[in-house]
């Protein structure tokens, strides 16, 4: 590992980075905010391919497949389902209505 | 050592991660953050196999791809009323990807890691177990699997903090002579810790802990990507774990409540247990004509929707009536209650899917004050967002909550399933009223005939 001092400069800006840019989100945004957060997250798929690729016995390849699927589940689940909430926001306009999602959720 | 180049890019998918948090604040910039952030991850993924010499690449993307069309098929399939379980289910396999990781990563290390990278595996695999458990809880309990009310049995405190003490005892375990098998019941205990966390939260407030755990999924991959030396893991989980928990606290204060509160509350007896019986005590109801003369000849009306709305899917037929309404002349809102539905949000995504006029909801704040000169409030599938208990009542589970005034108007009009109590398990006071009129049926069947009267009145 690097210097550690320079993890925890990262890791503290990153605390105040986050807060600040969510800081005046209006409570209509909250659902799609949380679940775009939530996909975010996913990226542990970069992880879960590294440990996977550089395993060594069946057994943890095995574990590493399993984490890299969840991951993926995570991470594109995650922004399609973000996706699909936000659509709604932004088709308000009537002339837009033709093109409403077909055979979507109802 | 990661190449410069790599450093750079995941430096750029970090500011794509950043700006999609900024635009997601934001109704215009909302969906163009989110694919800027889908970008990011794609991107930050794929570099990864041009700078790494890895083995099992064909596997490794065969399990990506299965990933993939799961999470996409769920996602798309998923209707709009049941997105809080579908969050917590992605949030969870995220966690429970996390804790694997981490354990993998536990395999390389034991022999001769710095007590700090140990500790930071620790936490990754007790917290991402935490996370999982916890959200497979949660999507029990909103899809309705299990009891949505809390679940509390006499040993469960002291379960839980032993089953806390444990993981804390065997993380230090985990750092003075780190072995598999310690990792694995390490990841145990987490389970559990995060099944006896989550069983004593009541359904109305599991959303809260949906964002909880979500900005513990994302500091579990900041511990990750510390073990892995990977700074774009650092970066993303860390800003996941700081919004997700500023988040959680703003969700929180809509609702009147604290963090603590909503997570402990039912241990110490009392809050959301409610009585969950329906009453008999006297209504006044009436049929669809009566209630549509009151609607059809009132001059200012407030609708305000709650979760059973979209349970009967009725929020296209609600949208023809307020539009017949308004061709009448009258004046008619939305006032959304900041948790209306079941996350905080969540009713504004189901109105907008039936394409209401992003200009006809109002907020609480804005509205409240209105109530007072509306002839007509029309309460369709909610409750506890309109319960004056929340003011009146101190030993209320919900005192505290601001509520929508609906109790201020001349009139207002319940349309209701039944005489059970709302989500929280309370009664509502205001059923009661004089100047309360109730029409009791499915929310999709009333509005049906409400609007056929009020066409031909």
């Amino acid at each position: 590992m690097s210097e550690p001092i320079v993890w925890l400069t990262i890791f503290v800006l990153s605390i105040f980075v986050g807060i600040e840019v969510i800081s005046k989100v209006s409570s209509t945004l909250h659902t799609p905010l949380m679940s775009g957060a939530n996909a975010i997250h996913g990226i542990i798929l970069l992880g879960a391919i590294i440990v996977t690729g550089t395993a060594d016995s069946t057994i943890a390849v095995a574990v590493g497949l399993v984490a890299v699927v969840l991951a993926a589940v995570n991470m594109v689940g995650g922004f399609v389902v973000t996706d699909r909430m936000l659509q709604m926001f932004t088709r308000k306009k009537p002339a837009a209505r033709a093109e409403s999602p077909a055979g979507e959720g109802r | 050592m990661t190449p410069t180049w790599v450093q750079l890019v995941y430096l750029l998918c970090a500011v794509c991660f950043i700006l999609a948090l900024k635009g997601l604040s934001g109704p215009r910039t909302a969906r163009a953050g989110n694919l800027l952030g889908a970008a990011g991850a794609v991107v930050g993924c794929a570099v990864v196999f041009f700078y790494l010499d890895l083995e099992h690449v064909p596997q490794i993307l065969g399990a990506v791809a299965v990933g993939s069309v799961a999470g996409l098929v769920g996602a798309r399939r998923v209707q709009m009323t049941q997105m809080p379980q579908m969050v917590a289910l992605f949030n969870g396999v995220g966690g429970g990807a996390a804790a694997l990781v981490a354990l993998l990563e536990l395999e390389h290390m034991v022999e001769g890691a710095g007590w700090f990278d140990l500790a930071a595996t620790a936490f990754t695999i007790v917290v991402g177990s935490v996370s999982f458990s916890g959200s497979v809880i949660t999507f029990l309990k909103l899809q309705e699997l299990m009891t949505s009310r809390p679940v509390v049995f006499p040993g469960l405190p002291v379960a839980f903090g032993g089953a806390l003490v444990g993981s804390v005892g065997l993380s230090g375990v985990t750092v003075a002579s780190p072995s598999m098998a310690v990792g694995i019941v390490l990841g145990l205990l987490g389970l559990l810790v995060g099944v006896l966390l989550v069983l004593p939260v009541g359904g109305a407030d599991v959303p809260i802990v949906i964002s909880l755990l979500n900005a513990f999924t994302g500091l579990t991959v900041a511990a990750g990507g510390y073990v892995l030396g990977n700074t774009l893991l650092l970066v993303a989980g860390t800003l996941v774990g700081a919004s997700g928990t500023f988040l959680t606290k703003l969700m929180a204060a809509a609702m009147g409540r604290s963090v603590v509160n909503i997570l402990f509350g039912a241990l110490k007896g009392g809050s959301t247990l409610g009585a969950g019986e329906a009453s008999d005590r006297p209504v006044r109801s009436a049929g669809p004509e009566d209630v549509a003369i009151l609607l059809g000849y009132a001059s200012k009306v407030i609708v305000v929707p709650g979760y059973g709305l979209a349970v009967a899917q009725a929020q296209h037929t609600l949208r023809e009536l307020v539009d017949v309404l308004g061709a009448r002349g009258t004046q008619v809102d939305y006032a959304i209650h900041p948790v209306a539905g079941r996350m905080p949000g969540h009713m504004n995504v189901l109105l907008a899917e039936a394409q209401v006029p992003y200009e006809q909801l109002k907020e609480m704040d804005d509205i409240n004050g209105e109530f007072k000169q509306t002839d007509v409030v029309l309460v369709v599938g909610a409750n506890d967002v309109v319960n004056p208990a929340a003011k009146t009542t101190p030993g209320a589970p919900i005192y505290g909550m601001p509520i929508l005034n609906a109790d201020e108007a001349q009139q207002v009009i319940f349309l209701k399933r039944s005489m059970r109590p709302g989500f929280a398990g309370i009664e509502n006071e205001l059923l009661f009223d004089p100047r309360t009129t109730l029409l009791f049926g499915d929310a999709k069947d009333s509005l049906g005939k409400l609007l056929s009267a009020v066409k031909s009145l």
